[in-house]
Parts: structure tokens; sequence; C-alpha cells
């Protein structure tokens, strides 16, 4: 390649925020027309980085050149103009607004310079979609009623809305099913080809080989790595380089095959169903068991779960717990019976965001440490701090604000509310998203010991991988219907993805 | 809950209290007063030595403090009830209306004929009554509680003057005109400030120490955590606004007492002092955290510059726009913390 200056290089970057040092030292140098990976443990400086880039947060102190020129960032329309733009995790899209409304949002095409050109936006913004493959999202459309891979799409549209030279995407794929995960690529790959760089972040390593270029890995807030080729770096060398010890990406061992065959099922569900959603669903989980439900997004595996739990009111069928039949569509009586979640989305769904981790714990089972109402907090707080110790959460220290901690052990504190109430069936939906790699295999290992206590736990993932690693038995779900089960040994991830493919898998 | 807990439940608990037991007892103990609350406490004093400076004779005077404490107690109780609902996550606009319609159905000449234990009986259920629809509608009605409590709002005030005609309805009942006489004090006290303090010192424990408590912080910092955690969102948010519309009864029987009349104008705009004492107090308008100390003293912060003001003989109009400016101080205060901390 003839030298040219890099596109961005960003050097010596530092960043503090009041107790912490978020960036220490970062450089990061990328081509036009590269896909830069950035590869980092949750709190390694990933976020505090891209915002930097997106003029979002001042740097401390480095330098940052862009096409050879010193520049400062000074505000998100300052990056914008000079052709930065970033795909937050957390979709930062209006739903009241329409698609169109929403790529356009900020620089509205207009007459008269103030009146908006509703029209002129939609057929832009359909040109555009049409370019990422989804023609089929109506511009006009409220951004509210799409899925969450349809609201990703829009969020690429409106990156693409302006005249970009880079794009910051911030783990674009965690939503995504394989086939959107494909489709991202071959987006990725039209636009370096146009010359378009990329700044991908992502957990998966899967796909960083196959769309990487070069990866630069944070650790700590400091780049310990800066350009290594994305392909043939070998993985054990990118894992220690991000947690500065070796890790094996390993699997609890499994008891024996059909061990759980004998004993009596705990959890029982029969014929259950919501239209348009999943057909009936029959499905047995004993003590000691974890069986996984594989399939894509809006296949119906969150849905299921949901429903088993009482959140969603069934259309039919019920949910049996020791053989006796739930109030369909009602939580409590879940709970009640003994049935814990852990939901997908765990800020929104599960935790207490300004609360201590004894809290959190504590909240389902408020009333066994609580006489005539009057809560006994010490009590409270020591059978939490019990629960947290035996998932060996960190810090070892049931005060703590839930919010300093990281994704892996705040999933943890979700598992102590339900170890602490003494719950029989464990539903965990994503359990290990937004986890990072080296907390993924401590958590795998808390679930499978939580099984062996004799726990029944229901399992839904969209890492095949996860599913067929941890669980005893597996069923793939397919467009809201179960296609195929079996013992999770007989599976491997090209037949598992072959079945939600196309669900004609000859047994 | 019913759910037996296995043994190695019930033991876990008591092994842990033992290793870690003594390390908490000092530090749980005491009220925590957080940055917020002391910088009250320290505008509460400095406005203190602005009365004692600018009007030295009146201010310090004896009967002047038992006014004004007289006169933090019927909105403090309001606010009260309106940190909890705050706390929560809701709003309840219809306080004041309600404080009104409780103080008129309290005082018409039928209800007066039943004497103390009337009007106080009234007060108090229409408050409730009232609490109640509000709470129906937005735990089971589904209704946005800024909508259902306006809707309140309206009617209420609306029953209030159709019950009065607009008349002033003199309070005949000796008893209960002897509660707010000098005669009634306890040790200096007025009644009705130990009224307050009751209800206060009740609303903190209520919050800060029983489950009630912790279920209402839980479903103001995530509605939908707490309903998939198996508590019953729904029937939470019932009482809280019955728990409301019950402190506007207690507050509609004082204003009775201090009034010695019932008025369907009683209570105009009491919503927005409560909110906004509540708001400076450092309870969080989105939910989740909630402070009665801090409401109270945001009470008293707005009772005294009220006083000092009328004592100088300044005009409502600036005391307005100070009361204004407070306020957007305090939140210019509580948005700095919430920063450092984050």
């Amino acid at each position: 390649m003839a030298p040219q200056p890099p596109l961005l290089t960003m050097s010596g970057i530092t960043k503090s925020f009041p107790g912490v040092r978020a960036l220490d030292g970062v450089d990061l140098e990328v081509q036009a027309g590269e896909v830069h990976c950035l590869l980092g443990q949750n709190g390694a400086g990933k976020s505090t980085l891209i915002k930097v880039l997106a003029g979002a947060h001042q740097p401390d102190s480095g330098e940052i050149t862009w096409r050879g020129e010193p520049v400062t960032l000074g505000s998100p329309i300052a990056a914008m103009r000079l052709g930065i733009a970033t795909i937050y995790q957390e979709l930062d899209l209006i739903e009241g607004l329409s698609v169109a409304e929403n790529v356009f949002l900020g620089h509205e095409p207009t007459s008269a310079g103030f009146v908006v050109r509703g029209s002129a936006a939609r057929t832009a913004t359909a040109r555009i979609l049409q370019r990422l493959g989804h023609a089929e999202i109506d511009p006009a459309r409220l951004v509210g009623d799409l899925s969450a891979a349809q609201q990703q799409i829009v969020s690429m549209a409106r990156a693409l809305s302006h005249d970009v030279r880079l794009i910051v995407m911030d783990e674009p794929s965690a939503a995504l099913d394989p086939e959107e995960v494909d489709n991202l690529f071959r987006i990725v790959g039209d636009l370096t080809a146009d010359g378009v760089a990329v700044i991908y972040i992502s957990h998966r390593l899967e796909e960083i080989r196959r769309i990487g270029e070069r990866v630069t890995v944070l650790k700590e807030g400091r780049s310990v790595a800066g350009g290594l080729p994305a392909e043939s770096t070998p993985t054990q060398e990118v894992v220690a380089l991000m947690t500065g010890r070796n890790v094996e990406y390993v699997f609890p061992e499994r008891p024996e095959a059909g061990f759980a065959a004998g004993r009596e099922p705990v959890l029982k569900v029969e014929g259950l169903t919501r239209r348009g959603e999943f057909a009936p669903v029959d499905l047995e989980l004993r003590p000691g068991e974890i069986v996984g439900l594989a399939g894509l997004v809006g296949s119906g595996r969150s849905e299921i779960l949901e429903t088993v739990y009482g959140a969603r009111k069934p259309d039919g069928g019920r949910v049996l717990v020791d053989g006796t039949p739930l109030r369909p569509g009602s939580v409590r009586a879940a709970v009640r019976a003994g049935i814990g979640l852990a939901p997908e989305e765990r800020k929104a769904q599960a935790l207490l965001m300004l609360e201590s981790v004894s809290s959190n714990v504590s909240v389902s089972t408020l009333s066994r440490f609580a006489r005539a109402g009057w809560l006994d907090r010490r009590t409270e707080r020591a059978a939490a701090h019990q629960a947290v110790r035996e998932l060996s959460l960190r810090p070892d220290n049931p005060d703590a604000a839930i919010r300093t901690l990281s994704g892996g052990n705040q999933q943890k504190a979700v598992l102590a509310r339900w170890l602490l109430r003494g719950c029989k069936v464990l539903l965990l939906d994503e359990p290990t998203r937004g986890v990072d790699i080296g907390a993924r295999a401590e958590l795998y290992a808390v679930i499978r010991r939580l099984a062996d206590d004799g726990l029944a736990v229901l399992l839904v993932s969209s890492e095949v991988p996860e599913v067929l690693g941890l669980a005893d038995r597996v069923l793939v779900l397919r467009e809201g219907s179960v296609v195929h089960t079996a013992d999770a040994r007989e599976l491997d991830e090209h037949r598992v993805l072959d079945l939600v493919m196309e669900g004609s898998l000859t047994p | 809950m019913t759910q037996p807990a296995t043994a190695a439940q019930k033991e876990a608990p008591t092994s842990a209290t033992k290793s870690t037991g003594g390390q908490e007892g000092s530090r749980r103990l005491g009220l925590r007063w957080d940055m917020r609350s002391l910088s009250l406490l320290a505008v509460l004093a400095v406005l203190v030595a602005v009365g004692g400076i600018t009007a030295p004779d009146e201010f310090l005077a004896t009967s002047n403090l038992q006014l004004v404490l007289t006169q933090a107690s019927v909105i403090g109780v309001v606010t009260v009830g309106m940190t909890f609902v705050i706390t929560s996550g809701g709003i309840d606009l219809s306080v004041g209306a309600i404080v009104a319609l409780a103080s008129v159905w309290a005082t018409t000449v039928a209800t007066q004929e039943f004497g103390f234990a009337g009007i106080l009986f009234t007060a108090v259920i229409v408050g409730v009554g009232c609490g109640l629809v509000n709470g129906l509608l937005i735990a089971y009605g589904r209704m946005v509680p800024f909508i259902a409590t306006l809707a309140m709002l309206a009617s209420a005030r609306g029953l209030a003057l159709q019950i009065t005609d607009g008349s002033t309805q003199i309070v005949t009942v000796g008893s209960v005109l002897d509660l707010g006489a000098r005669d009634a004090y306890v040790l200096g006290i007025p009644p009705l400030v130990l009224i307050f303090a009751a209800v206060t010192v009740i609303g903190w424990l209520l919050l800060n120490r029983t489950t009630f408590g912790r279920r209402t912080v839980a479903v103001g910092g995530n509605a939908e955590a707490a309903r998939l955690a198996g508590i019953d969102v729904r029937r939470q948010r019932l009482y809280l606004y019955l728990l409301s519309g019950l402190c506007c009864g207690i507050a509609a029987f004082m204003l009775i007492v201090l009034a010695g009349s019932g008025q369907n104008t009683n209570g105009n705009l009491y919503e927005l002092d409560a909110i906004a004492a509540a708001i400076i107090g450092g309870t969080l308008l989105s939910g989740g955290r909630g402070t009665i100390l801090g409401s109270v003293l945001g009470v008293l912060v707005f009772t005294t510059i009220t006083n000092i003001f009328a004592l100088n003989n300044l005009e409502t109009a600036v005391q307005q726009i100070a009361k204004g400016a407070i306020i957007v101080a305090a939140v210019l205060v509580q948005r700095r913390s919430m920063h450092g901390d984050a």
C-alpha cells in the first residue's frame, strides 16, 4: 500500500472522571477503507474512547489528527462535520418519530431554511435503506413500532445520511441474528469498498476474524496492542492481552447424559401458546437439568420464557410447577411457586440502578426479613451478603452501588436474588449479554453449580455455542415452533444453524 | 410469601450476621445526612439569621416561631404524602383540591352535629376516598398519574364549590377550635406541630424501615424490574395514592383547626408547594429516590421565607420570585451532586 497519512490517529488520549481514570494513554490509528476492531473487557475504556471520537467527551490530553491535520472534536456536531458517525450500543433513536424523521434528525432537508420537506427526507431515507438491503422498512413508520434489529438498521441509515468517512459501531451484532449479522457484514464490506473506515467493537472474536483487518486492544484505559492482524493473531494471545492472564474459554463439565431421567419434572409446560408469537410448546424440566432454547431473534424464545414466567398472558396451555398449575399471566403466582427470571435486558427489567447490591438481591424476598412490614435490615443485608458470596460476586460488599458493578457481577446479583428466594426453576434470558469474555466462563460455572445443587434451568441465548456448551438438552425453535429436540452433545453449531434456518434436517 | 426456606437458607443469615454484625452497627444506626440535607439546613440557618437581623424583635419571638411552625405543619403533612408518591415515580396534582373538599365536607352543618369526631372522621375519609379514586384510576385504569390527578383536582374543587356555594363555613364545635388555642399548647408547642412531627416520624419510618417503603422505592426506580421481581406494582401504586389522600385528609383537619372554618379555596396551589418542597429536599422527580427529612426541610425553608417577607412588609410578588430562584438553585445543586457521585 502506498504510504498515505492515516485517516485518523489518536495518540496519548487521557480522560478522567471524578474518581476514575477512564482513559490512560490510548493510541489508535485507522486507515481509510479498513475495518479496525477495538477489543477490551467491559470497563477497559472502549465506550469513553468512542465518545471522545464522537465529540461527546473532551479528552484531558492527547492529540487527534484527521487526514494528517490536527483537529479538536469539540462537539458531536464538529465530529459529524468531519464525517465521523457513531452507532451506539444503546440505540439513540426517538421512538415517537418516523424512520425518515429519525434518519434526518438535526439535518432535515428544508425549503426556505425551515420548512421540512418530509417527502424529500422519505425518498432519501428509502434510498439509504435500499442500499442497506432493507427496502422493506417503510420510512414513514414510527421507529417505536420496529424490531430491535430494524432499529439498528435505522441507526445505520442515520449514520449514512451524512457524508461519512468513518463509522464507529459499538457492538452492532449484540441484538442481531446470524442472518442479520451476515447482512451487517455485507454492508460493512460495501462501505469499506467505498473507502469508508469502520471502527468495529464486539465481544465476539469470531466476528472480528471474519471482517476485521486490524485490532487494537484496550486494557484498563490503555492501548496494550495496536494494529494486530485480525485474522491471524491467535485467540490465546488476544484474550491474554485483554485480561492480562490466560483464560480458557471453557464450559463446565456436564453430568452424564440422561442423569435426570428418573427425577420427577419440577416444571411442566403443556401446550403453551401465544398467537403470533409461538405455537403450542410442551416442555419438561427436571431438577439439575439445564435445557436450552436455540433460535433466531423473533423465533419466540424470549416470549416463551416470559410467558412461562407469567409476564405475558398465554392464549392457551398451562404451566405446572410440581404438578400444580399456575394462574396464567401472573408473575406473582410464578414467583410464589418457585420460578425466577434473569431477563434479557438486565438494566431495564431486573435492576434497581440507584440501589445497593443488597437491596437488589433482597427485593423478591423482602417479606422474609419483615415482621408486620417492619424490615430487619441486618438480617436482610446479611442474607444478601451470603447469597452474593456464594456466587463470588465482586466486590464482596453488599452496600456497593449496583451501577458500579460490571455486567457479569450485575448478572450474579440477579442470580443471587433468586438463590436467596430459594427458587426451583431458573429462567435465564441471554445470561451473558454484555458480560466480557473473562467473566463468562465464571458465570457458566455458577449456572452449572446451581443446577448441580438441584435447580432446573431454562436457558435462552442467541449464541449457539453457549446453548450447546452449557445445556444438557436443547430445543431448537424456528418461527415460533419447536423443530427439534436433542441432547446437546448430539448437536453441533452447524446443525443447529441449519435447523434454525431451514427447519428441515432429517433426524 | 409462604415459600418455606430450606435449612441451609435459614442457617445462612445467622452465620453471616455473626461475621459482619460488628462493623455495620454504627454505620447503620444514625440518620444519613447527605450533602443536600446539610445544605438545606445551612440555607435554613441563613434564613433564620436574616430573619433575626431584619426583624429582630418580631422574628425570633416565641409567638412568631410558633406561627411559622404551625403554617409549615399543614403543607408539611401534605408534602410527606407527596414525597411517597413522587418516590414511586408518580405525581399527585390533586392534593390542594382534596384538602379543600375534605375541609368543606367536614364543616357542613350536618357534619358538625357529630362534633369533633365527626369532623376529624369526615376529613380523613374524604381524603382517603379521593386517594382511592386516584389510585384505582392510575393502578388499575392504567391512567397516567398526571392526568388522573389533574381530573381529580378539577372535580374535587368543583365539588367543594358546590358544597359551600362559595361561602365560608364557620366551625362552631368548641373542642375543635380549642385545639388551635394557646391553652392547648404542649410545652409551648402547638398541637398541629405535634401532629406534623408525628406524621414526619411515621413517614420516615415507613419509607426507610419497612417493606412498604422498599417497594415504593423499587417501583419508582424501575417498575418493570419490580414487577418481574414479583412485587405487586399495581397494588403498591394504589396504596401510595391512598396514603397521599390520607395525608390530605389530616391536613384538611389541621386547616379547619387553624382557620376555624372550611372554605372551598383552601389548599390553593398546595400541589405546587408540596412538589417544590419535595424536589428541593432531594426527592427525584423521576422516582426511585426519596427523602422525608429533605421534604420537611424544604417545607421549613419555604415557610420561613414567606414569614420573613411578611415581617419586612415585602410584596408577595417578590416572595414568589425568591421561591422560584430557590427551586432553580436547589435543582442545580442536586444535579451537580448527582454528577459528582456518578
